[in-house]
């Protein structure tokens, strides 16, 4: 990533073109140079937007984790027989003898 | 009587229990409608005509039988957003074009035991990134009230199908306004209800913590039957919450018996300043101050109150909802299902170029915006800050409910735009200042119609209520609706006999 530091991130408010074909790499988007730069214009526009952020004294918050600040209500750790693999696999772009397949990633 | 799609839900239920028509015929009669009005809006991606004829013909069998479900054989379609096991569900995707989803979300299910017919599946913006549905890959919607106009965003398929009359309610979704500004953009009722009041389980994720379902129709009361079966706990979503069981029709019903000359006595609607400030239209803001005197006519007592600055809500919701984007469609790779990039030279190139063919510019968008800042060095400043926010937008929120019982203000700081405006993503997530702050704290809140622009287009005033007060919400619109006439406005298409 860039050398921005994370706190002059919010008030640097842009991304350059770079920058995005670096976070494009990490979301496994096949993104060219001049999509990049376009994303990279609207994106720095909404991150203008984050300068208000900056200004909210948030000191001894702590982040919200839940909205309702309840436990999630887990079901039992039982199976479940309900899974119906040939279904599943009929949607599959590439299946053989149950498996899922893709490009050989082991020479 | 009325043409049959100008009916309230009510009024069907009446004339199916009445025989006055069947659910065949009621089922048929919404076909004739979509098969020659849909190609002017879009509103349907897919059609699951055959299946609903026979879905009504049982429905007719089984009432005959003595079969008492208020909703059986009552025709209605779903957003594109939820499983439908058998039918394609692509979520206006081409990632999922050929997705033939392997099970029902939980509210499918549910819909389909009280005993609805489904029509087919409605259009949306892709992954439900929008606010305009122009997203979709199966094309843009249009308006029923003016076809130059989009429909909102992202249930436009929804709240466009409502509108033009082709079923009487529909469900949608709602993660920053998804419901209310279409309906607002539609002249329609639309209800996001409390944050875990019904089941996420087989409604594709965009933003995990903000996602919720809810119903479109053109009252409160349409709202409220379509709700009715949608809401409950569910062992499959361990975000849904064992909560009272309210009979949202029920409510609607006594309320009115007991509505008497000022049928809103007691009600504290608040009103906050922030909701009325720079680059609200005049006209919306002239409506909805009309409607807000219409609520003192009938009682009710407005009061001022204060919730935080939209524009800090607008940032915290543009940083945590594409974060959590960027984690969910972190799932569709090209291997187990959906689109698939042809001849991949190795697995990186798979993901990579199936996911990059596979979604929209948007969805790209918000991708990028969501790994962005949930990235080395960004993640403190941006996602973990936005947390933090997002709980002085929550007590915000408690401290003005402390002196009110429901919070008003418009629904969306314009009426519908032309899709030929192409506004940029900034400015078109600007439209979704009023909403977004409802789902970050995980409130109630419905949009309703309250008037008509001079060109004729609707303006929606959105009531917000505390937790669980979904049923107070659509009482104090029910009330509203029952003195007023907005809601029974029809669009162009709407007035378009067959």
């Amino acid at each position: 990533m860039s050398n921005t530091s994370p706190q002059s991130a919010m008030t640097d408010a842009s991304v350059s073109r770079q920058e995005i074909l670096e976070v494009a790499t990490l979301a496994r988007l096949g993104v060219d140079k001049d999509t990049a730069g376009s994303y990279a214009d609207d994106i720095s526009k909404v991150l203008k937007m984050m300068h208000t952020l900056a200004g909210v004294d948030t000191a001894d918050l702590m982040p919200l984790a839940n909205i309702h600040e309840a436990c999630q209500d887990l079901r039992a750790d039982v199976a479940e027989h309900d899974i119906n693999r040939e279904r599943n696999q009929s949607m599959a772009p590439a299946v053989e003898q149950g498996l899922y397949l893709v490009p050989q990633v082991i020479e | 009587m009325s043409e049959i799609h100008h009916l309230s839900t009510e009024q069907l239920i009446a004339g199916l229990h009445n025989k006055q028509f069947s659910s065949l015929e009621l089922t048929e009669h919404f076909i004739k409608r979509i098969d020659a009005f849909d190609g002017q809006i879009n509103s349907f991606i897919t059609h699951t005509s055959e299946t609903a004829r026979a879905q009504a013909q049982a429905a007719d069998e089984m009432r005959a039988q003595g079969d008492l479900r208020p909703l059986l054989g009552v025709p209605m379609a779903h957003k594109d957003i939820f499983c439908t096991q058998g039918v394609l569900t692509t979520c206006g995707s081409k990632m999922l074009h050929n997705f033939v989803s392997p099970y029902d979300a939980t509210i499918v299910t549910n819909i389909e035991k009280a005993g609805m017919i489904s029509l087919g599946k409605l259009n949306m913006d892709e992954f439900a990134m929008g606010s305009d549905n122009s997203s979709s890959y199966y094309g843009a919607v249009q308006n029923p009230w003016n076809l130059d106009h989009v429909p909102g965003g992202s249930s436009g398929g929804s709240a466009a199908a409502v509108a033009a009359g082709f079923v009487p309610v529909a469900t949608a979704s709602d993660t920053g306004g998804s419901i209310r500004q279409p309906a607002s953009f539609c002249g329609l009722t639309g209800i996001k209800p409390t944050y875990g009041r019904i089941s996420r389980f087989g409604m594709i994720a965009y933003a995990s913590s903000l996602d919720q379902a809810g119903s479109l129709g053109r009252s409160a009361k349409d709202c409220a039957y379509l709700l009715q079966p949608m809401i409950g706990h569910d062992p499959r979503d361990a975000t849904s919450i064992k909560h009272d069981m309210p009979d949202y029709v029920q409510d609607l019903i006594e309320a009115e018996e007991k509505a008497g000359d000022k049928p809103l006595q007691g009600l504290r609607i608040g009103v906050a300043k922030e909701y009325f400030g720079a680059g609200l239209d005049a006209e919306v803001e002239q409506t909805v101050r009309a409607a807000l005197n219409k609520y003192e006519e009938l009682g009710a007592t407005i009061v001022e109150v204060n919730i935080t600055d939209p524009e800090i809500t607008l940032a915290t919701y543009y940083m945590l909802a594409p974060a959590e984007a960027s984690s969910n469609l972190s799932r569709f790779d090209g291997v187990r299902f959906g689109y698939r990039c042809e001849n991949p030279k190795d697995l990186i190139d798979l993901y990579t170029r199936s996911r990059s063919e596979g979604f929209g510019p948007e969805v790209q968008r918000r991708i990028l915006m969501g790994t962005y800042a949930l990235s080395a060095g960004y993640f403190d400043a941006y996602y973990t800050k936005a947390q933090k926010i997002r709980r002085i937008i929550v007590k915000d929120f408690a401290d003005a409910f402390a002196n009110c019982d429901v919070i008003a203000s418009p629904t969306v700081p314009t009426a519908a735009y032309k899709l030929s405006d192409n506004l940029d993503p900034a400015t078109m997530y600007l439209g979704d200042v009023y909403t977004i702050g409802v789902n970050l704290a995980g409130l109630p809140a419905l949009s309703q119609p309250v008037g008509l622009t001079a060109a004729g287009l609707p303006i929606g005033l959105q009531l917000i209520g505390k937790h669980w007060q979904e049923s107070q919400l659509l009482t104090t619109a029910h009330l509203f609706q029952q003195h007023t006439d907005h809601h029974l406005q029809h669009s162009a298409i709407a007035k378009e006999t067959v």
